[in-house]
């Protein structure tokens, strides 16, 4: 059986600095996968690597056990791979339902010839979307600005969800957000890990990666410096491993 | 500057909003009940209104339908050209060449005209052909903003005020040094000129034109109705209104003014849709100018001082967009050339002298900023 996604050998260089260097992962459907590691350690750049940013000197990678070409970010969200990085990516003028449709909105004829924005539409869709996703927004008609850190969150997956990600990449999650917020966006991961969704989060918070990841994948200095499923390891160990201590490193390996 | 204005006022907001109700940030009490609520948002609108009753009392034969028909039909060149420039301001740029554009629409449509007209050419074609000349000439502005702004990232500041220099040195060529352009068919008159309706209440009513047996200097005496120009600018504001509104080319000019990030990522393509509305501005803004000389008869240039671009920058302002971007509405920016052109005729009627219209304006715009900045999502 083939992995939802696949990333083989991955390899980017800029410059002289290698920042990524032959690094393989792979995640399942229904499955949270962390990618932890100091600053600079090729988080990042991998993570863009899959959603389309970035193109890899070497490497290839697979969706169901295919290849695919990955040259653009419409590239990957076609190949249903949605990235939310943390600026969220929302125009805080617009309501949630405009939101969730930006760029693909829903039309009807209006007078039977002009195609006109089909709000009731797209706010009946929003609604449902969220519902599933047990996500509560007082009202889809305030825009984003004053909505909380974490209902703007929950609209950025939303969106990434109706339009049928399959694997949906997360950049720093709660990293903005209040203790309560924190605790409502890692339900939510939670809640999409049982709809079949493959989930990739980078994290710096150890209770994020230990409460939500079934594995964790250490970066350091653009090589893979470990692998481990979550309930085989502990929170000193991926410590170790991310600030590279030779000995813990030695004694697992 | 003005992102660290929005940081600013983020916490207050955040503060206020909690029961997941909008609400008016650091300004309290009144502005929180519906009544306030709704008297902030349309204080331009309760403005005018206010505006329009002192004037009817202060100044003799203001309120009267004729002056009233009177302000719509001069101020149509205001109206298109803020409407215009509401679309762009919703972008987050601001398009400074407008003015020009209009005043070259006016004299290159006359120049044509005069040149065509004097060469015996049927008149339909002379006037035909001198409306296409201004009206594809008109575009090219905007081409060139769009491309500047697009392609070299160059701000729209001073893209546009590049634009602004040409159009006035193309124009000053065309009119020979400013000089009015005279020589246009007087039968475009008629077109700029004429009303919907001409009710004699003793003989008869006409449509779209005078009845024969009136004179220029006795058709005061008869009721004219609805100036052809409360068409177009109708028609305009209509079709702008429209398109922001209710399509998806509006929904997506809204999301390049409050995110351009956001919307390049959701996969607009946001500098052939920026090529688009500054083509729209420059081309609207022709259209203005062609009116003018349909209006007027003659080839009118922009002259220097004129400050049509930044009168329409104050009424769209005034109409509650912010030139940060994202906000603005062309039923708003119609309220806010009403604004201006009432004051500016009411103080001329009441007798006050021009000059306190200028700070009149200068008021009205500190305090359209005040209100952008208290309640941000009001329009």
């Amino acid at each position: 059986m083939a992995h939802l996604l696949e990333a083989k050998n991955i390899t980017k260089r800029f410059g002289g600095l290698t920042a990524v260097d032959d690094v393989s992962f792979y995640v399942d459907e229904g499955e949270v996968v962390a990618l932890v590691g100091d600053n600079g350690a090729g988080k990042s750049t991998l993570i863009k690597i899959i959603s389309g940013v970035h193109k890899p000197d070497v490497g290839e990678i697979f969706l169901n056990g295919e290849k695919i070409h990955i040259d653009s970010p419409i590239d990957a969200i076609n190949h249903g791979i949605e990235t939310i990085y943390q600026d969220l990516a929302l125009a805080e003028n617009m309501d949630v339902p405009s939101n969730i449709f930006l760029g693909r909105e829903s039309t009807k004829k209006a007078f039977g010839l002009v195609p006109v924005v089909n709000q009731e539409h797209m706010t009946r869709e929003s609604r449902k979307v969220l519902d599933r996703l047990d996500i509560q927004i007082p009202s889809l008609k305030s825009n984003i600005r004053n909505l909380s850190g974490g209902q703007r969150q929950a609209v950025a997956i939303s969106r990434s969800i109706y339009w049928n990600a399959k694997v949906l990449i997360m950049d720093e999650p709660t990293a903005a957000l209040g203790i309560a917020e924190q605790k409502k966006v890692l339900e939510l991961v939670s809640s999409l890990r049982k709809q079949g969704i493959a989930i990739i989060i980078i994290s710096h918070q150890m209770y994020d990666v230990f409460s939500v990841a079934d594995r964790i994948i250490v970066m350091r200095r653009g090589i893979k410096a470990g692998e481990r499923l979550v309930r085989d390891t502990t929170s000193e160990e991926i410590v170790s491993l991310i600030v590279g201590a030779e000995s813990v490193e030695k004694r697992s390996q | 500057m003005a992102d660290q204005g929005r940081q600013a006022a983020r916490p207050a907001r955040s503060l206020a909003s909690k029961g997941g109700v909008a609400s008016g940030g650091a300004a309290g009490g009144f502005f929180q009940t519906p009544f306030g609520r709704f008297s902030a948002r349309n204080w331009a609108l309760i403005f005018l209104i206010l505006m329009i009753v002192i004037f009817s009392f202060a100044g003799p034969g203001f309120f009267d339908i004729a002056n009233f028909q009177n302000i719509i039909h001069l101020n149509t060149g205001t109206f298109l050209l803020a409407a215009a420039e509401t679309l762009v301001v919703i972008t987050g740029g601001i398009d400074l060449s407008i003015g020009y554009v209009y005043g070259l629409a006016s004299v290159l449509g006359a120049k044509v005209m005069q040149i065509l007209g004097a060469g015996g050419m049927a008149l339909p074609a002379v006037i035909a052909l001198g409306m296409l000349a201004a009206l594809l000439v008109s575009i090219l502005p905007g081409l060139g903003n769009g491309f500047l702004i697009t392609r070299f990232k160059v701000p729209p500041f001073i893209a546009t005020m590049g634009m602004w220099g040409i159009c006035n040195g193309v124009t000053l060529f065309l009119s020979d040094g400013f000089m009015p352009v005279m020589g246009a068919p007087s039968q475009i008159n008629d077109i700029g000129n004429s009303y919907f309706l001409y009710i004699d209440p003793s003989k008869s009513i006409r449509f779209f034109s005078k009845p024969p047996y009136i004179t220029l200097t006795n058709i005061r005496n008869i009721l004219r109705l609805v100036p052809n120009s409360l068409f177009l600018t109708l028609l305009v504001l209509l079709i702008l209104g429209f398109v922001m509104s209710r399509t998806r080319f509006g929904r997506h000019t809204y999301a390049i003014g409050g995110s351009m990030d956001a919307a390049v990522r959701a996969g607009i393509n946001v500098d052939r849709h920026l090529v688009m509305i500054y083509v729209i501005s420059s081309f609207v803004s022709g259209v203005a100018g062609l009116f003018n000389l349909f209006q007027t008869g003659i080839g009118n240039y922009t002259p220097s001082g004129a400050n049509y671009e930044l009168m329409a920058v104050a009424a769209v302002v005034i109409g509650g967009a912010s030139l940060t971007g994202g906000k603005g509405r062309i039923l708003g920016t119609a309220v806010g050339v009403l604004v201006l052109a009432v004051l500016e005729n009411g103080l001329q009627i009441a007798g006050i002298s021009a000059f306190y219209r200028y700070i009149g304006v200068g008021v009205l715009l500190t305090i359209a900023v005040i209100i952008d900045r208290a309640f941000p999502d009001l329009f």
